[in-house]
């Protein structure tokens, strides 16, 4: 038996090697192979910010791996102004499905925004992946040769029509778009894939942390690791349900002593995030188990350090988009209870890797079950780590865009 | 002598924007969706559960019987199995009987209440050689504990029915290379369906090591 291929990484960047142990066995050299194959071809990425939101998050990771496959990947950035970003916020949540008041005043500041960085930005690429919505109409400086695709991250489930109606006639000039879920799909003239986000198994927020540096973390918040922990990881929204989860865990602590943690962040200039915290707290403030962490942003640590500590991690959402919180669980090897909404749905097998839920009650129950039943706990949570290495780590992202260059390629 | 390559593959998967909420508009789509489609909803369990079987291994089963909740015709649709002679074609036309006859005995039509809608896609497999060549049996033997997972469904499933070779190209290679007809024989009747990527490799190792080659 012979091996053909051994590409080795440039020294002094983030290698595609470091993900060797981690990956499932043989995906490291698939990629190497795959993007062999797509030698002397290049790609860019455009998004709105270089930092903060998980785009930038991902592209942070992605760009650099990408480029040491040997595919030659930029990342630029467009730059707006206050209307500008004001308004691309208002698109964001209007394709989102909430209402919005959108003047004629902002769909002209997004169309003089975009034309104006089409001659600052060099937009020459093999593969143009425009991210979102802000740079969209970026499209018009495409050239006949080259491949665009517009790949949207948000939920556009139900969108506000007048708003995706605008969007789309940039969309339909592209050559494919990029969706996250099957029920984000539109109708449109111009193929759409499915490509789901990822986690990166050696970020901050999911590399091996020592128990020490977990101990740590639990007495910095004085939250007792005597008793098995509860914990949901996610922004103060009102679509995350922490009251929800607040009700579900009394309902379990009726029957098995168990610690409630819902971290997250709440900008303080985010009125209603600040609202849901202060409704969050009052409720905590009846029982003395329940702690509530408002994180910074960065806080990535500490987060993977709760989600280690835990024994069951709930996602309880009534709307999600992809839930990627639910990923970082999984691949920490824990067992997840989630809301049967949004991607939540495509990245709990139930009952393999954990268990979808329905209700209060049903949340509840399954929290009694896994903490009833350590054995099992321990077989989903193992499943849930493989399922979660096959197809949500940042190794499987890139073996996607590959594969997507590819097929644009080949058309 | 000819080696065999193991090759690899991911499946780039392309949403068709068409989605059924009953199992009537379920069939009704299945009439005109490309075969591609067909054979996406009946074989991408695999890739996506490589460690884990599921409750039935095709999307139209799983979908009737947990989104629906019509626990009968889900199963009757677990049953097919695009195995032997027949084509993809045949198998679509066996999906849509089987649900307007079921639709015909059933005071109504079930619909999703709770659950998801089906959503239809199809996929685009790219091949990715593994750099894995074997010359005989031990190294194919050795080289199955190791390869990608997606080699093994390359192999058996894309080559038996995309590709319209009628049989898996490890039995091809086996009988045609080898002159092992036996285990060739044991590597066809094996029903691949019934497994994940992970349970097929180990079941065809399992094979090997029965044969005496291990």
């Amino acid at each position: 038996m012979k091996t053909e291929s051994n590409t080795k990484p440039p020294a002094g960047i983030q290698s595609l090697e470091s993900y060797r142990a981690i990956a499932p066995s043989g995906t490291v050299d698939l990629i190497f192979n795959l993007a062999g194959s797509l030698k002397g071809t290049s790609m860019l990425h455009v998004n709105s910010t270089r930092y903060g939101g998980g785009v930038a998050e991902m592209l942070q990771r992605l760009v650099p791996l990408l480029e040491n496959v040997g595919i030659h990947t930029r990342w630029e950035v467009v730059q707006g102004s206050n209307l500008f970003y004001k308004t691309t916020k208002s698109f964001h949540n209007a394709l989102q499905g909430q209402m919005e008041v959108i003047t004629q005043d902002m769909f002209e500041e997004y169309s003089r925004i975009n034309k104006e960085q089409m001659d600052l930005i060099d937009l020459e690429s093999n593969v143009v992946i425009i991210h979102d919505p802000q740079p969209a109409a970026l499209i018009h400086k495409k050239k006949d040769s080259d491949k665009w695709i517009w790949r949207c991250h948000i939920d556009v489930a139900n969108p506000m029509r007048k708003v995706w109606q605008f969007l789309r006639n940039y969309v339909n000039q592209y050559d494919g778009a990029i969706f996250s879920l099957p029920g984000f799909a539109q109708k449109l003239a111009i193929p759409q894939f499915l490509i789901y986000p990822s986690i990166d198994p050696l970020s901050d927020k999911n590399k091996d942390l020592s128990t020490e540096f977990i101990n740590k973390t639990l007495e910095e918040y004085t939250i007792p690791h005597d008793r098995p922990i509860i914990l949901q990881v996610s922004r103060f929204d009102k679509f995350k349900d922490p009251l929800g989860v607040i009700e579900a865990y009394r309902l379990a602590k009726k029957y098995n002593d168990c610690v409630l943690v819902l971290a997250g962040g709440a900008a303080a200039d985010d009125p209603e995030g600040m609202e849901v915290l202060g409704r969050v707290q009052e409720e905590a403030s009846k029982e003395k188990d329940i702690y509530i962490l408002n994180l910074p942003p960065d806080a990535n640590l500490e987060i993977n350090a709760l989600q280690r500590a835990a024994t069951v991690i709930l996602q309880k959402s009534t709307k999600e988009g992809f839930g990627l919180t639910v990923a970082e669980a999984m691949w920490k090897g824990k067992p997840v209870v989630g809301g049967a909404v949004g991607g939540i749905a495509v990245q709990i097998v139930y009952g393999k890797t954990g268990f979808t839920v329905n209700s209060i009650e049903g949340c509840a129950y399954r929290i009694r079950y896994l903490l009833n039943n350590p054995e099992e706990t321990l077989i989903i949570g193992k499943r849930a780590k493989e399922y979660t290495r096959r197809n949500f780590l940042i190794t499987r992202h890139i073996m996607d865009y590959l594969a997507l260059m590819k097929t644009l390629r080949n058309n | 002598m000819k080696e065999f390559h193991f090759v690899g593959c991911v499946e780039v998967r392309e949403l068709l924007g068409r989605r059924a909420n009953d199992i009537e508009k379920l069939a009704d789509i299945l009439e005109d969706v490309p075969i591609d489609s067909v054979y996406y909803h009946m074989h991408s369990y695999f890739l996506r559960h490589y460690y884990l079987p599921g409750t039935y291994p095709n999307d139209f089963a799983n979908w009737v019987a947990i989104q629906v909740r019509d626990r009968v015709l889900g199963e009757k649709l677990a049953a097919i199995t695009p195995a032997g002679e027949r084509s993809l074609e045949d198998v679509r036309q066996d999906l849509i009987e089987i649900i307007y006859s079921h639709l015909s005995e059933s005071r109504s039509a079930s619909y999703v209440v709770h659950g998801e809608t089906f959503h239809f896609m199809k996929s685009h497999v790219i091949d990715i050689p593994t750099g894995i060549i074997v010359h005989n049996l031990h190294e194919f033997t050795e080289a199955l504990k190791i390869v990608d997972a997606s080699a093994i469904y390359n192999h058996t499933f894309e080559t038996r029915l995309r590709d319209k070779k009628g049989r898996s190209d490890f039995a091809i290679w086996l009988n045609e290379t080898l002159g092992e007809k036996e285990l060739a024989e044991s590597f066809e009747r094996l029903d691949a369906y019934m497994y994940s990527l992970e349970g097929l490799r180990n079941k065809l190792i399992e094979i090997c090591a029965e044969k005496g080659h291990l």
